[in-house]
């Protein structure tokens, strides 16, 4: 069929998504109605809470960061059509890996904490995604199954981890101890203090620029080296891949491994960046939500970006809501959030054929007959 | 052309068991089925034969309510019916036994016998009831399986038999068999004949798919000979002969012949010697296939699809492991090296344009000029600092639709919005352009229009001018003999014949084809 009968590219990545957006937000205006609130109000509240008071951006934008780096690691993964439902235990022993190295390399130039950091992170992650790609690629276990078994391994592990060996020597918490100031990612307010701009305090720390790198790397490597073409193949057509010589258990186990390193880099921002220990369960659902982030944002990088603001927005201002509206628990967020995952994953073609088909321009109908 | 309308004198006058009225089926540009009437007597065996793609399965799938005719009737005995659901089919009576068994590999044969007709709220006291039933079934038609068998672990001759029993039990006085001997070994053939003439003896009436010229003669009362989505006869088996039905299957249709001086083959470019290859079930696809192919000659493989044509393709290209044998190509034997093989075999100058481009040879969801470095990808000349070179890519590519005409010219229009032709035109602009020294080409202008045809036949003759090995693979006698210099008829997964192109006729093409190779000395060479 010809390109005339497709609709334009911005209805498809703009004006569908924008629709799946409203219908979440109408059906959680209707549960707050319901439950006594005032649905504008509480909007009200949660774009203030997320946006415009002081420390509110900042907020915002460190939640951003994290649903960036699960977001690409799904779609790098979705590339090679895998389903990675691992993120979170790949953020959770990449988080290790950035804690094990803040933990001993005290003391050292920052630059080469970072770097060694960074490194660390990706490596753990990728080595957690490695065991289930090489299943998937060489055993056919499916991706699926093994990547959520391997995120109870992970807390399993974790939880053991920090319990039996690195928690702080005589007390009952399980927390390592905290990381030598030098190995701190320096907080966005203090960069911009340095250089004279004062803003309010927030976790906001360097983690978000490298999030930002990470896009354009993720882009570049994708759709513009050989190896991106490659993993695109296998992804989208098994058997021209093998024809064209491509080996798809190769680019499995490659696509996963990039995947479970982005996953890994939640750990730069988490643990580096905001908590400066180890502690358990710091990934609080990021590696979940990225997969709708990825979904949402069509598996590109800025599209990925953009929902990850919305759902860093949907983090930080419903926190407010739930702080600011007594009727809006922290449960009731928890739904909004649900809605908009909904919406724009599992219910995304509710919308989107009657949205296409309204600008389709229709060929000018030709007779059966006639085409003989 | 004898027609037979009347049925066999067993019937009588009994109205016939299937009547099919001027049944007419597009698939957009196909044309499957072309005002196709026939009919079919009360307790007779009735083929149906012709070449892949003739149109016989289509038909099928509109009596069992698959598919809905574009128009035309179907009768059965005598009276209009109308056929939507495979349920409205089996409510008259008809009943089909699929080429790919519908059963549920776990299940008792009896648990499958009543699938989808348990009947009652329960199971257990139906059950009772049709372990009854289908134990007189076995017994009347001398269908003998145990009852309460596992599917998976009986033979292939055994899940046939249920499906037979699946038809039976539901009331079929009309089976309708869809290839089916394609998967049994010759012994069960003999056994599925003894049954096939045992229920018709007992009054069913049969119609019998099937490519195969031998099942026809040793089964059939009456045949009806398909080509190219028509009825080309109805005839009484006895009053035919294989000669005849193999030159009405193949056609006399106008053979598009391509300007060609004779070939000046040169030196052995592929030699392929005692080559055997494996499918992943582990059947033996390609058996003991020994063939070369020089410069500056065509080497056509003729036979019906699915008779490993495929398999030996995919091994030459490296695609697919070879089992045993050597395949010594510019004289390296590609049998005994691993590793990446079909990117080797690019970089050395071996072209392939696969059978099926849409599931191979074609990325759909790519942009055209993403498919066009499809398996070149490495090479420099598509790569700056580790970086894919778009401008180099899709410059080449509008140079090479130009070239060959691809419409429209659009090199980021994806590959899946290009017609069937114009697809082609990509895949070989790829695997030609690179001035391969042999090309492996698969079904070069399967669903590809009439003009596209002639252009992509022209090229590969040009090709041959240059002095470039071509091996052809190709269900289409037509293309075969217009284009190749030397002709091999697969069967099987061997070659059953060799002759050079002047001395092939369609007929005996076709009986090679069909397996009737006795006649026929084994490879000329």
């Amino acid at each position: 069929m010809s390109a005339a009968n497709k609709a334009p590219r911005w209805v498809t990545l703009a004006l569908v998504p924008a629709v799946n957006l409203m219908a979440a937000f109408f059906i959680a205006g209707l549960i707050i109605t319901a439950i006594g609130e005032n649905p504008f109000a509480a909007l009200e509240v949660l774009v203030y809470g997320a946006f415009v008071f002081p420390e509110a951006l900042g907020f915002t934008l460190y939640y951003t960061t994290n649903f960036v780096f699960t977001g690409l690691a799904v779609a790098m993964a979705f590339h090679c059509r895998l389903f990675n439902i691992g993120g979170e235990g790949q953020a959770y022993i990449g988080g290790l890996g950035v804690g094990l190295v803040c933990l001993y390399m005290g003391g050292w130039p920052f630059p080469i904490v970072l770097i060694v950091a960074i490194m660390a992170g990706a490596l753990f992650g990728g080595a957690w995604a490695f065991i289930p790609a090489y299943l998937q690629a060489k055993r056919g276990s499916h991706v699926v199954i093994t990547t959520i078994m391997f995120n109870f391994i992970a807390a399993a592990l974790m939880t053991y981890i920090m319990v039996e060996i690195l928690i702080k020597p005589g007390q009952q918490s399980p927390e390592s101890r905290e990381f030598d100031p030098g190995t701190w990612l320096p907080f966005v307010h203090e960069m911009l203090g340095a250089i004279g701009i004062e803003v309010a305090r927030s976790p906001l720390n360097l983690s978000f620029l490298i999030a930002l790198v990470c896009c354009v790397l993720v882009w570049v490597f994708i759709w513009h080296t050989r190896w991106g073409y490659e993993i695109r193949t296998v992804g989208h057509n098994e058997s021209a891949a093998v024809y064209a010589g491509i080996s798809p258990s190769r680019n499995i186990i490659i696509a996963m491994c990039i995947s479970g390193a982005l996953a890994g880099m939640v750990g730069i921002n988490e643990i580096m960046g905001v908590q400066h220990r180890l502690i358990l369960d710091f990934t609080g659902g990021y590696g979940f939500v990225g997969i709708a982030v990825a979904l949402m944002g069509r598996n590109h990088p800025i599209g990925i970006v953009l929902a990850a603001l919305l759902f860093g927005a949907l983090y930080q201002g419903g926190s407010e809501l739930a702080f600011e509206m007594p009727n809006i628990t922290r449960h009731m967020v928890v739904v909004i959030q649900g809605l908009v995952i909904l919406f724009s994953g599992a219910l995304e073609h509710l919308f989107r054929p009657r949205i296409e088909a309204l600008f389709i321009r229709k060929p000018d109908a030709v007779p059966a007959q006639a085409a003989e | 052309m004898t027609q037979a309308q009347s049925g066999p004198a067993a019937a009588g006058n009994l109205p016939p068991a299937l009547a099919l009225h001027g049944i007419n089926k597009r698939f957009s540009t196909v044309h499957a089925n072309k005002d196709v009437s026939l009919s079919v007597a009360k307790g007779t065996i009735h083929g149906i034969i012709g070449e892949n793609g003739a149109g016989k399965s289509t038909l099928m799938s509109i009596v069992y309510g698959y598919y809905q005719a574009d128009s035309g009737t179907i009768e059965v005995d005598g009276e209009r019916v109308s056929i939507k659901e495979p349920q409205d089919a089996l409510g008259v009576g008809i009943g089909m036994v699929h080429q790919h068994f519908m059963l549920v590999n776990t299940f008792t044969v009896l648990e499958n016998v009543v699938l989808g007709v348990e009947g009652g709220m329960t199971l257990g006291t139906g059950m009772d009831a049709a372990r009854k039933e289908l134990e007189h079934l076995e017994k009347e038609y001398s269908l003998e399986v145990d009852p309460d068998a596992i599917i998976g672990d009986l033979p292939v001759g055994l899940q046939q038999r249920v499906e037979i029993l699946k038809a039976l039990y539901r009331g079929a006085e009309t089976l309708v068999l869809d290839e089916p001997t394609g998967v049994l070994t010759p012994q069960e053939v003999d056994h599925l004949f003894r049954i096939l003439h045992a229920l018709r003896d007992q009054g069913k009436t049969i119609i019998l798919i099937t490519h195969k010229l031998r099942e026809i003669m040793a089964l059939t009362d009456n045949v009806t000979v398909m080509r190219q989505g028509e009825v080309v006869a109805n005839v009484k088996t006895a009053d035919t002969s294989r000669e005849q039905l193999a030159e009405l299957m193949v056609g006399r249709s106008v053979l598009l012949r391509v300007e060609k001086t004779p070939a000046q083959p040169t030196d052995v470019c592929l030699a392929v010697k005692g080559l055997n290859v494996i499918d992943g079930n582990g059947v033996r696809r390609v058996k003991d296939v020994d063939f070369d192919v020089r410069y500056g000659e065509i080497v056509g493989i003729a036979g019906v699809s699915g008779n490993g044509q495929s398999e030996l393709l995919e091994a030459l290209s490296g695609i697919r492991p070879v089992d045993t044998g050597d395949i010594l190509f510019k004289g390296e034997n590609l049998a005994a090296m691993d590793g990446h093989l079909s990117r080797w075999v690019r970089e050395h100058g071996m072209g392939h344009v696969p059978e099926d481009r849409q599931h191979m040879g074609l990325v759909l969801d790519f942009h055209a000029f993403e498919d066009t470095i499809l398996g070149y990808h490495h090479d420099p000349l598509y790569n700056r600092h580790g970086l894919l070179n778009y401008n180099a890519i899709t410059g080449q590519c509008a140079d090479w639709m130009q070239g060959y005409d691809v419409r429209p010219a659009v090199p980021e229009q994806k590959a899946g919005d290009f017609s069937g032709g114009n697809q082609q035109k990509i895949v070989l602009a790829r695997e030609m352009e690179r001035d391969p020294e042999l090309l492996l080409v698969g079904q070069p202008t399967r669903g590809v229009d009439i003009g596209a045809i002639e252009f992509i036949h022209k090229r590969l003759i040009a090709m041959r001018d240059a002095g470039k090995a071509i091996l052809l693979v190709s269900v289409e006698l037509d293309e075969i003999m217009s284009l190749a210099d030397r002709i091999l008829v697969m069967f099987d997964g061997m070659i059953v014949g060799e002759m050079p192109q002047g001395e092939a006729t369609e007929q005996q093409l076709g009986l090679l084809m069909a397996g009737e190779s006795t006649n026929v000395q084994q490879g000329a060479s």
